[in-house]
């Protein structure tokens, strides 16, 4: 058979430290030979035929685990899933109880999300297979930024020298730090805006500001997140409709931004919040390319993770 | 002359400086001589050091009520083979230290098991709820050396300056854990570049010096008030606990030059660990107040040299592995490191920087002796035999798993140390000896 | 690996595909419902030069797809490689169609075998035929070629490497030795 390999992979994907642009693009390749397959009457293969993995969900996510889960068995790998409250103490089951566990029934790669930042860093230690990080508190959710910048490159192409403006909650945000890691690494620019008290003092990758015009202006791409009502309990915000005064996209705001540039959320939306009404359903967002475009990019994070022994 | 133990061909070293090779015989608790003599024990410490016991201000040993992370006997050992002859313990436990007769029972507990000696730190307030003051009087009697409600944070300004005027008035220090709780939140890890990049939540510089400016200030306010010409000339009133940050040191340095009463003590992770860390996500460096920047170390080490810093306190934190393994949300905070501290520090700041090595010796003996008023222990005829013999030249990995203390878990597991301690003696009386000695 | 010998020169070529497109054109009685499916890398073009010959000798343009089979095949749990997946395009329906897959080489029989479970979650041909360049024997699996441009037998030190003008900048066939490891 013929050999083109792909150049070699980090065996697991915690954030994209290890991970570098020509690995990134040929994942993005790969995803894209995952839409044609899902674009099939049948929307299976069986590349992943004999590898089990878990969901490991420490935080509820029903979204994130189902376009996993749908991604493992589209490839034919066994899904099983495990999900769990964690304590703030001992009492309970450690999280290294629960891996460890589950490695001694044959897990061959790990699927977590977790409200506190690290834990996958941590499972990696602990465990001999691959972990993948469906999210862990404000720090990484690379799958998301990865089917951000394949969303992306569908509408804009290449990203070199793209301005991407992002709004909202930067500071508890793992989406947006995702975003700062990889949409620098394939050459575009990124503006993180949003109100003083949810910005972090410094982000690499990114320029940081206030000022929702300067964010937009010339932006070639908008991406809003999603706004937690707890931030107004922290004293970090003081209302909703402050918010939005001030930083809601909005049909109008959206003319500083360029013509056309598309929109994006990584959802759950807070409709009127985030976006003004009608937008989220307007040609120009890309919230559901971005939800389909997910599967395909999970299928490819697998593919890569799971085939080919460690190097 | 007739002694129990010769200590042949040491090197003498104290806080006041290095005093060349000597034969040091020791009995009755006491330096007998230093030009030797006979003893029923001889050891030759050719190429070894002989410096006071070190005296840390500043431990957590958990008893009562935690001994699964660590316990009177564990703790006490570690500090033994640490080269350390007397701990503080802090009574941050379950129940908290508040009255005498936990007090008592510390000590009497602490004296069976013979290794370094307990001089148990009582809560500033009752059940260290920050509310009503607790019985200074009572609690010095029973042989508490130090209040504090460290474990907690004193929110109340007014209850700090009643309790810093009542405990001076019996003579007792008082110290803190000085963190402004509003602007700490529910940060994790020092507030900064790193903290922002890996999304924990921050605790900033300026919880630290936020709430030493305010205590400053209610120094500068108590010592205007009754019961104060009993203030011993020169002793700390208020001691500030694990300093971190170069601000906090600046408003410290500060406040000895305008001649308040006040003292504070930098920890050995502070000194050689930064937010850096922390890129591992590993909770083993989660600690309060947490690790900071290379440039706080600067600053610190610089405090500690010129004596803006009086001594080095541990904050021995021992938690149970499991506790460790937790996330770094819930992971509690705390490095354990009793039996590090010296030859981390003789490592990194002495050999590595050339931080003179009788200051110190100093910051390990006498600094914390005089902040709790205890006398200076010096390698004279006639002094106490409270004494560590250390090797400064045998390099050793730090391997967490030997460890006395409970939790055998290190951020420094793997470092090439030198300086280890090998005798460890109080009042003449073996506490720990390496076993080559034995 | 070092080179062996030329096994077949470019007229060679040109002449073993000549005579799989006559052959593929009388079993299928004509261009009916034909169409060709490249398996990558080779494959492809030969695919392409196979349509271009019926379109010369029949005067009507059949379709051709292209297929990857990585997805499918039976290794992947095991090989240190991780193979790059490929583009798979298929612009037709295959219901009711007579499938020639094309190969460069048949060896194991593996690939085929992929190949024929690729194809057929895409669709249900009436009839599928295997054609390759070159036969090397050593099966693996109860596979035949329908149509072969040259059987050569081979030692399985031996490795087969065809080239094409479009993927080589010349058409040829030829063998190496693998290194002794």
């Amino acid at each position: 058979m013929n050999e083109t390999a792909t150049p070699s992979f980090p065996k697991h994907l915690l954030d994209f430290q290890d991970w570098r642009r020509t690995q990134v693009e040929s994942l993005l390749e790969t995803a894209q030979m995952m839409q044609e397959v899902l674009a099939r009457p049948v929307k299976k293969v069986p590349a992943l035929t004999g590898f089990t993995v878990a969901t490991v969900f420490f935080e509820p996510s029903t979204r994130t685990r189902i376009s996993f889960e749908l991604a493992a068995r589209r490839m034919s790998a066994d899904v099983v899933s495990f999900s769990g409250a964690v304590s703030s103490t001992t009492k309970g089951e450690t999280y290294r109880d629960t891996l460890r566990t589950l490695e001694q029934m044959g897990i061959d790669a790990y699927i977590l999300r977790t409200d506190a930042a690290g834990v996958p860093h941590q499972a990696h230690r602990w465990l001999h297979k691959p972990v993948i990080n469906a999210g862990d508190g404000w720090r990484a959710h690379p799958t998301q930024a990865l089917l951000d910048a394949f969303t992306l490159r569908e509408k804009l192409g290449d990203l070199e020298g793209k301005k991407i403006a992002i709004v909202g909650d930067i500071l508890h945000s793992r989406v947006a730090r995702s975003n700062a890691e990889l949409l620098p690494m394939l050459g575009a620019k990124v503006v993180a805006c949003g109100p003083a008290t949810l910005l972090p003092g410094s982000l690499p990758g990114t320029t940081l500001t206030t000022n929702l015009k300067e964010a937009l202006a010339e932006a070639d791409a908008v991406m809003a997140l999603r706004l937690q009502k707890e931030r107004m309990d922290k004293g970090l915000l003081p209302s909703l409709p402050e918010y939005i005064a001030g930083y809601q996209i909005t049909e109008e705001r959206l003319r500083w931004a360029r013509p056309q540039a598309p929109l994006l959320h990584p959802g759950p939306m807070n409709r009127d919040v985030e976006l003004e009404g009608t937008l989220a359903d307007s040609p120009r967002s890309l919230v559901e390319r971005q939800v389909a475009n997910g599967q395909a990019v999970r299928m490819a994070v697998l593919y890569h993770v799971l085939v080919g022994k460690k190097s | 002359m007739k002694g129990e133990i010769l200590i042949k061909n040491a090197k003498l070293a104290d806080g006041r400086g290095e005093h060349g090779s000597a034969d040091v015989l020791i009995g009755e608790g006491r330096i007998l001589s230093l030009t030797g003599g006979d003893a029923s024990t001889v050891l030759d410490a050719t190429g070894k050091v002989l410096s006071p016991g070190f005296f840390d201000p500043h431990a957590h040993l958990r008893e009562p009520g935690q001994e699964v992370k660590e316990d009177l006997q564990s703790g006490l050992t570690a500090a033994a083979k640490g080269g350390y002859t007397d701990v503080v313990s802090m009574p941050n436990t379950s129940p908290v230290v508040d009255s005498a007769e936990i007090v008592r029972a510390l000590k009497e507990k602490a004296a069976q098991i013979g290794r370094a000696r307990l001089h148990p730190a009582a809560a500033l307030t009752q059940g260290q709820e920050g509310k009503i003051l607790s019985e200074a009087r009572l609690l010095r009697e029973a042989g508490a050396v130090m209040l504090t409600d460290d474990g907690r944070t004193n929110e109340d300004a007014g209850v700090l300056a009643q309790g810093l005027q009542y405990a001076a008035s019996w003579g007792l220090l008082v110290s803190v854990h000085a963190e402004d709780a509003g602007l700490r939140r529910g940060g994790v890890m020092h507030e900064g570049k790193v903290s922002f990049r890996l999304g924990l939540p921050g605790n900033p510089a300026y919880a630290e010096s936020a709430r030493i400016a305010r205590d400053l200030e209610v120094v500068r306010y108590v010592i205007q008030g009754p019961g104060m010409e009993a203030l011993r000339s020169g002793k700390s009133l208020l001691h500030i606990q694990h300093l971190s940050t170069r601000r906090g040191l600046e408003l410290i340095r500060q406040g000895k030059q305008d001649g308040l009463p006040i003292s504070t003590e930098v920890g050995p992770h502070h000194l050689t660990l930064t937010d850096e860390h922390l890129e591992s996500l590993n909770p083993i460096y989660k600690v309060a107040p947490p690790l900071r920047t290379r440039t706080d170390i600067e600053a610190l080490v610089e405090g500690l040299l010129d004596g803006s810093i009086d001594c080095v306190g541990t904050d021995h934190a021992p938690h149970t592995q499991d506790e460790k393994e937790l996330d770094l949300l819930r992971a509690p905070f705390g490095i354990p490191n009793l039996e590090v501290a010296w030859p981390l520090l003789y490592t990194e700041l002495v050999l590595k920087r050339g931080f003179p090595l009788p200051i110190l010796i100093e910051r390990f003996t006498d600094g914390p002796r005089r902040v709790l008023g205890f006398s200076p222990i010096h390698l004279t005829e006639g002094a106490e035999a409270s004494l560590v013999l250390w090797q400064p030249n045998n390099q050793r990995p730090v391997e967490p798993s030997a460890f006395a203390s409970k939790a055998k878990y290190s951020p420094w597991e793997g470092w090439m140390l030198q300086g280890w301690p090998v005798l460890t003696l109080v009042e003449g009386r073996r506490v720990f000896a390496s076993e080559p000695l034995l | 690996m070092t080179f062996k010998s030329k096994l077949l020169n470019e007229d060679e070529v040109r002449r073993a595909l000549t005579r799989i497109a006559h052959e593929v054109i009388e079993k299928n009685k004509g261009t009916d419902n034909l169409c060709f499916v490249g398996i990558h890398t080779r494959g492809i073009s030969l695919a392409q030069r196979l349509v271009n010959l019926v379109e010369r000798f029949e005067g009507k343009r059949v379709p051709m797809g292209i297929l990857d089979i990585t997805l499918y095949r039976d290794d992947l749990t095991e090989i240190g490689l991780q193979p790059k997946v490929r583009e798979t395009r298929i612009p037709f329906d295959l219901n009711g169609k007579a499938v020639v897959l094309v190969d460069d080489v048949l060896y194991t029989g593996r690939t085929a075998r992929a190949a024929l479970d690729a194809l057929i979650d895409q669709g249900r041909p009436n009839r599928i035929y295997l054609a390759v360049l070159v036969d090397r024997g050593h099966r693996e699996l109860p596979i035949r070629a329908d149509f072969v441009g040259k059987n050569l037998p081979t030692s399985k030190s031996e490795v087969v490497k065809v080239k094409t003008q479009e993927d080589d900048g010349e058409d040829a066939v030829e063998l190496w030795e693998m290194e002794e490891s």
